[in-house]
């Protein structure tokens, strides 16, 4: 058994909410190259030229890519041999994102009630998902959360017989009801299976994985391939301005359903697409 | 395709020779809005009072900033969806606010106001706030403090890349830019 301190939690949480927001990961910057070196109309060349300087001022300056710094999203993979001492683990986990949130310059975009609203000031809480996993070390990672995208997303429960039609109708109804407002060219993350729950956080959890990865299970990493580039063919390209840059990556992630339904959830994320880990 | 260089405030003759589909680069005062500040400056306008500004051919950003850090002007500065101001933007322009920043679709209403008004939507490239800050040369907290991000705030920017999204004919570069792409890619 390995004892850890919940501040040292704390401490990673402060730093990857500033790197995060900060730093783009590499294959989301490879791929807005990519998507670049292809695009033939001057709008959408221009749209993605700004992009890229956007990213690599981010980069060499140390300010947040995008003004919406999002909320925290916090994975925490515990490995069962860990025992967590010196305070609350959610406690932790919310100091790290007001620290980081004061420190790195961020935005609070966080208000304390859905309805009465009101800003808590600081950012947190967190949005903190953990998993009991074997091992003795902690995965920390965090992705913050835009909702100009976040808005756009939807989930529905299908009937078994929709089958892989209905999942795939929907992907693209997702994106095309969503337009220009997600900031195109998005990342979409999908969740199939599950329970109404579940199917929403595997959504999560697909736009946390590089989008240069692949599902797996062959099925479902051809069908991934599939729907990029159906997407794409949609036309409403980088910022809604027309072009071949819709998308720039589209996870899966599935899980085991109930014999009477097929969850599928649709979580849409920006070309900001933000997540750092780091291993304790 | 040059950007176009306009220089603020957005007259009603200038408007006119702005059309869906230019990219320009903007140059003057521009005031800062989104949720919370449009629903109080509507509010006012609804009592008769005044908004903290004067909305004569005055543009408004839609972005609610980072915070700057120490010798920054501002912080990241993009645009925020649009669509939340769609309920308030028709009476902002019957006061005169001529020009809107931001980003995604407008219901039909907003257009409409815009055709009545010569109003004219500007978008800013979503996500490109640290880039959109460089061109924020002067920045002034002018009013509602309280709201933090969303406080009203007085900008001065030089050469701000815009495109028109919609012009003051109603025409719409949202559905235009995507039939041009689709017709050629049949």
């Amino acid at each position: 058994m390995r004892e850890i301190e919940v501040s040292k939690i704390t401490d990673v949480v402060e730093k990857l909410c500033i790197e995060a927001n900060e730093h783009l990961p590499e294959d989301v910057k490879c791929a807005i190259k990519d998507c670049r070196a292809c695009e033939d109309g001057e709008i959408a060349k221009g749209v993605l030229d700004n992009i890229i300087e956007n990213f690599e001022i981010a980069d060499r300056e140390c300010v947040p890519i995008c003004q919406d710094t999002g909320m925290a999203c916090v994975f925490l993979e515990i490995g069962q041999d860990v025992h967590l001492t010196g305070g609350n683990l959610a406690d932790a986990v919310d100091e790290g994102v007001r620290r980081g949130y004061d420190k790195g310059y961020l935005r609070k975009s966080v208000v304390k009630d859905p309805v009465r609203r009101g800003n808590t000031g600081d950012n947190t809480p967190a949005m903190l998902y953990t998993e009991i996993v074997p091992g003795e070390q902690i995965k920390v990672t965090v992705g913050p959360k835009g909702f100009g995208s976040e808005n756009m997303s939807q989930i529905r429960m299908f009937k078994p017989s929709h089958g892989l039609q209905g999942i795939k109708d929907f992907i693209l109804e997702v994106v095309e009801t969503a337009g220009p407002n997600p900031c195109p060219p998005m990342v979409v993350g999908v969740g199939i299976g599950g329970t109404f729950d579940k199917a929403a956080l595997l959504a999560k959890k697909a736009l946390m994985r590089p989008i240069d990865s692949s599902n797996p299970d062959a099925f479902y990493a051809d069908l991934e391939k599939e729907m990029l580039e159906k997407i794409n063919k949609l036309g409403i390209g980088p910022q809604g301005f027309g072009g071949k840059t819709t998308a720039i990556g589209l996870n899966i992630e599935t899980l085991p359903t109930h014999i009477a339904g097929m969850p599928c959830a649709v979580n849409i994320n920006c070309h900001v697409t933000r997540h750092k880990s780091e291993v304790i | 395709m040059a950007a176009k260089k306009i220089t603020l405030p957005l007259t009603e003759e200038l408007a006119k020779t702005l059309h869906a589909g230019d990219s320009v680069l903007v140059t003057g005062t521009i005031y800062t809005s989104r949720d919370a500040g449009h629903k109080r400056m509507c509010e006012a306008l609804e009592k008769g009072e005044k908004i903290p500004f004067d909305p004569t051919d005055a543009t408004i950003y839609y972005v609610g900033p980072t915070p700057a850090k120490p010798g920054q002007v501002i912080g990241s500065a993009g645009p925020t969806t649009s669509g939340r101001m769609d309920a308030y933007a028709p009476t902002m322009m019957s006061v005169g606010a001529r020009g809107m920043i931001g980003k995604g679709a407008r219901l039909p209403e907003v257009v409409d106001a815009m055709k009545k008004y010569s109003g004219v939507y500007f978008g800013a490239i979503g996500g490109a706030g640290a880039l959109l800050a460089k061109c924020i040369k002067k920045a002034e907290l002018i009013a509602y403090e309280d709201l933090g991000a969303e406080a009203l705030r007085k900008l001065y920017v030089e050469d701000m890349p815009l495109v028109v999204i919609i012009d003051s004919e109603g025409n719409n570069l949202y559905e235009s830019g995507r039939a041009a792409y689709l017709k050629e890619h049949e």
